[in-house]
């Protein structure tokens, strides 16, 4: 169905139910229970993890098919943001010109980027794309103020022109879809428990939903194949009298113009943007989820993206006294050693977290979050030796 | 293409699945509004959310406004011994939490990043249900959640933030600052900095280069500059430096005989280090001894650079060697939970608690508009800064500025600046309208 074999339209489906009853999955726990903590289905984070998962899944096409590592993609999604929120302050506040100016934008952005950054490979690309984004993050730091807004960032004003929309009276203005508001959210109450359907999280779902179709059919077309030779030897291509670079080039654009997509959305979801969007460590977070997830799989950047925005939004916000309440059953003595245990490794110290689970992951499941998935899958099923095809899907990148 | 295998059997599984699913009637469906703002609290609790810097350049003062927090909401619920409840004019406040609701709080990490900061002050808005956000320590921060805040309906106590845009151009409607800005800096310092050094000066500015540097060193020499002096040149430096060497260099050639640095942090600590080495302030320029000016201090910046910062004048919000009774209760309370007193930024934090939770006190009701309301042209007193006016058509607090001077012989490690001058209040007032900027209609949500 849609060009799609079977298998991966499986996958399609499942990743389609998945993200529509996310309220219900990412929600397991009733509200006033103590594990309440771990509930992940609010709408800011629901928001992220498809987002993110979009932005996973472009620089997947770069990174996990032709393996060129680029570190500078958060200036794509940095450049599509700026380019949403000003569509959002010139023409309406209606998300689509913003989206789709923001997918436009990074484009040509990245045709730029990619087109002097594509000359050398491996490490100097990855240093080249490194710093074309710094520059990109200085210059709308404090250079570009006048556009960017610069450390303040920029957000859509009542007094802005906006050509496309009737006069505001009085209260900010707030991003919708033809009159449905992205924040407007419907709270379902079944006993103890409160699912959030939020307008804006369905939008960005139906796009992620969309974009991750785009990316099987790149995977699996034969332009997916170039690239795949790109990766396992380019020299033997171009010994064979093809030229590599129009294909690696658009395999750039291609991801720039996701990492955009991801931007303009993060502005639909949100009406901010700031220059810190763009900073490498956000470059290097995008890396961290598609190796997290498993480079190279269709699913695994967007489990990466999801598992990196869990960890950052709800093991950050824990902080002493829930600790004291979780271990209040111990003796105090022993309640304030093992919170002096635990303690480093929530709240501030996520990051020291993430950094073990990056650690163990690479180093046990080189394959990423889909290898584990597949391991365990592989111990309930009965060994199927030819049906081991090197897809892209199951086969870990490197 | 399509090789998807459609069996009867199947549809009628996946049909049935999907029945059962739609038969677990939900007990009722609610939209937001059917208490007539958003996160009415319910129940015996109310939550507030915390959102300060835990990690990141102002982690320091992110650990500061949250022990103050933390002091808040035990004197709110009663607890302790008080603190600023006793000293602070209104006496709403009963100490049994707010409008009898014992206050909670949900805490978050900022990282002085604007997408981290607004994300967890929107996880504190729509999972934890807080009624009110505050804290931060960066006018970027400040100005991206009280947006935030505005857009959601709830009200945003800003933390510390000293640009002039938070309650300037980028004022909210929803949104309320206590700490001093930019502006007052340079009108506090002005006078004093011309009975010290003359009012034939010549100045060389480094600034920052974000906005906070851009407002600060405008206010500085527009002040100055109203006094006679003379700016020589402003250098803009990259806000990750941390060798001012290359900057400090030509300022000697330049003929200014004073050195305004715009920075705040680290890059104060570390330009301020950096002046001091190149043997600056033993320079004799154009028959003057050479000065050096850091518009903005705090006690936690003073204490990085040590000894250099000896006779170098700048503006403060608060400190604690204040012997008001307000400033004295608080550094009591404050001193006895922690074990040292509390800087500017923990002040502020803690004021802005109870100024929201009095506000709430008074107005009756948790509502947004109904909060802010109480809060705009609200005059009170007691709380360490002598008479203040929250003034209605920006929403900043108006009152005394500090100016201090690094101390020349400090008698403990929290003892390093000494108050030179309290300028009143009337001489920083300026005009709501001069820095632009909307307030716009308060929103209650829902």
């Amino acid at each position: 169905m849609f060009g799609l074999e079977a298998k991966d339209f499986r996958l399609l489906l499942l990743v389609a139910l998945l993200t529509m009853a996310a309220p219900f999955i990412l929600n397991p726990f009733p509200v006033d229970s103590g594990m309440a903590q771990f509930n992940a289905g609010y709408p800011d984070l629901m928001q992220r993890f498809v987002i993110f998962g979009i932005f996973a899944i472009g620089f997947n096409i770069l990174f996990g098919l032709t393996g060129y590592l680029s570190f500078g993609h958060a200036a794509f999604l940095g450049v599509g943001s700026y380019a949403a929120m000003w569509m959002m302050k010139l023409l309406t506040m209606n998300v689509i010109p913003g989206i789709l100016v923001s997918v436009v934008v990074a484009g040509i952005f990245s045709l730029a980027v990619g087109w002097i950054s594509l000359r050398r490979s491996g490490i100097y690309f990855s240093i080249l794309t490194l710093a074309f984004a710094q520059m990109s993050y200085s210059l709308a730091y404090s250079v570009l103020t006048p556009i960017t807004g610069g450390e303040t960032g920029l957000q859509p004003k009542v007094t802005d022109p906006r050509i496309l929309d009737a006069a505001l009276t009085g209260n900010a203005p707030k991003a919708n879809l033809f009159g449905l508001e992205m924040g407007s959210s419907t709270d379902l109450v079944m006993g103890g428990w409160v699912f959030t359907f939020n307008v804006g999280y369905y939008v960005a779902a139906v796009v992620m939903i969309f974009a991750f179709y785009m990316s099987i059919r790149i995977f699996r077309s034969p332009f997916g194949m170039m690239l795949r030779a790109v990766k396992s030897n380019q020299q033997r291509l171009n010994y064979t009298g093809l030229n590599a670079k129009p294909y690696t080039l658009a395999a750039f654009v291609i991801s720039g113009m996701y990492a955009g997509l991801a931007g303009g959305l993060m502005v639909a979801m949100d009406t901010q943007v700031g220059a810190e969007r763009m900073f490498w460590t956000a470059s290097g977070e995008v890396v961290l989820m598609s190796i997290l997830g498993g480079v190279g799989t269709l699913i695994g950047p967007v489990l990466g993206a999801g598992a990196i925005k869990y960890m950052e939004n709800i093991l950050s916000k824990i902080n002493k006294d829930i600790l004291y309440e979780w271990f209040a059953f111990l003796p105090d003595g022993l309640q304030d050693f093992v919170i002096t245990l635990v303690y480093p490794f929530i709240g501030k110290g996520w990051h020291l977290t993430l950094g073990l689970i990056f650690m163990a992951v690479v180093i046990f499941l080189p394959g990423g979050l889909v290898e584990g998935g597949q391991r365990i899958a592989a111990m309930f099923k009965r060994k199927k030796p030819s049906d081991n095809t090197p897809d892209g899907k199951t086969t870990p990148a490197e | 293409m399509s090789k998807m295998n459609l069996t009867r059997r199947g549809v009628i599984q996946t049909g049935a699945v999907a029945g059962a699913a739609g038969l677990t009637l939900p007990t009722y469906l609610r939209a937001d509004g059917h208490s007539g703002f958003t996160n009415a609290p319910e129940g015996s609790s109310v939550t507030l959310g915390f959102n300060v810097p835990q990690t990141g350049p102002y982690a320091d003062e992110g650990a500061d406004e949250l022990r103050a927090y933390e002091l808040a909401v035990e004197h709110l619920n009663g607890g302790g011994d008080g603190g600023l409840m006793n000293t602070f004019s209104s006496k709403a406040l009963q100490g049994n939490g707010i409008l009898g609701k014992k206050v909670e709080y949900v805490t978050g990490d900022t990282q002085t990043k604007s997408d981290a900061a607004r994300a967890s002050a929107r996880s504190m808005i729509e999972k934890d249900g807080a009624v009110m956000i505050t804290g931060g320590s960066s006018s970027g921060v400040a100005v991206a959640v009280q947006a935030l805040c505005q857009e959601a309906g709830v009200i945003f106590m800003a933390g510390l933030t000293h640009s002039n845009d938070t309650t300037g151009k980028d004022k909210k409607a929803n949104g309320f600052r206590h700490f001093f800005n930019s502006y007052m800096s340079g009108a506090a310092l002005a006078p004093i900095l011309a009975n010290n050094y003359g009012t034939d000066r010549k100045a060389y500015h480094l600034t920052a280069d974000y906005n906070w540097g851009y407002t600060t060193e405008e206010a500085v020499r527009t002040s100055t500059e109203a006094m006679g002096w003379e700016t020589v040149a402003a250098v803009k430096t990259p806000l990750t430096q941390t060798d001012f060497s290359s900057y400090i260099a030509p300022v000697l050639q330049s003929g200014a005989d004073v050195l305004v640095l715009n920075h705040y942090g680290g890059n104060m600590v570390n330009s301020l280090t950096n002046a001091v080495q190149f043997g600056l302030r033993d320079k004799q320029v154009n028959g003057k001894n050479f000065e050096i000016v850091v518009p903005l201090y705090s006690r936690l910046m003073a204490k990085g650079a040590g000894a250099n910062v000896k006779g170098i004048f700048g503006s403060t919000n608060w400190h604690w060697s204040l012997q008001d009774e307000g400033s004295k209760a608080f550094v009591q309370s404050f001193g006895t939970k922690y074990g040292f007193p509390p800087s500017q930024a923990a002040h502020t934090c803690y004021v802005q608690a109870l100024l929201y939770a009095d506000a709430v006190e008074r107005a009756g009701s948790f509502n947004p508009c109904a909060v802010g309301e109480a809060l705009e042209d609200f005059e009170f007193d007691g709380m360490g800064n002598g008479p203040t006016l929250y003034r209605g058509e920006d929403h900043q607090c108006f009152k005394d500025v500090l100016v201090v001077k690094g101390k020349e012989n400090p008698t403990s490690e929290f003892d390093l600046l000494e108050i030179v001058e309290v300028t009143p209040t009337s001489q920083v007032t300026y005009d709501a309208s001069i820095f632009g900027g909307e307030l716009g209609a308060c929103n209650p949500g829902a």
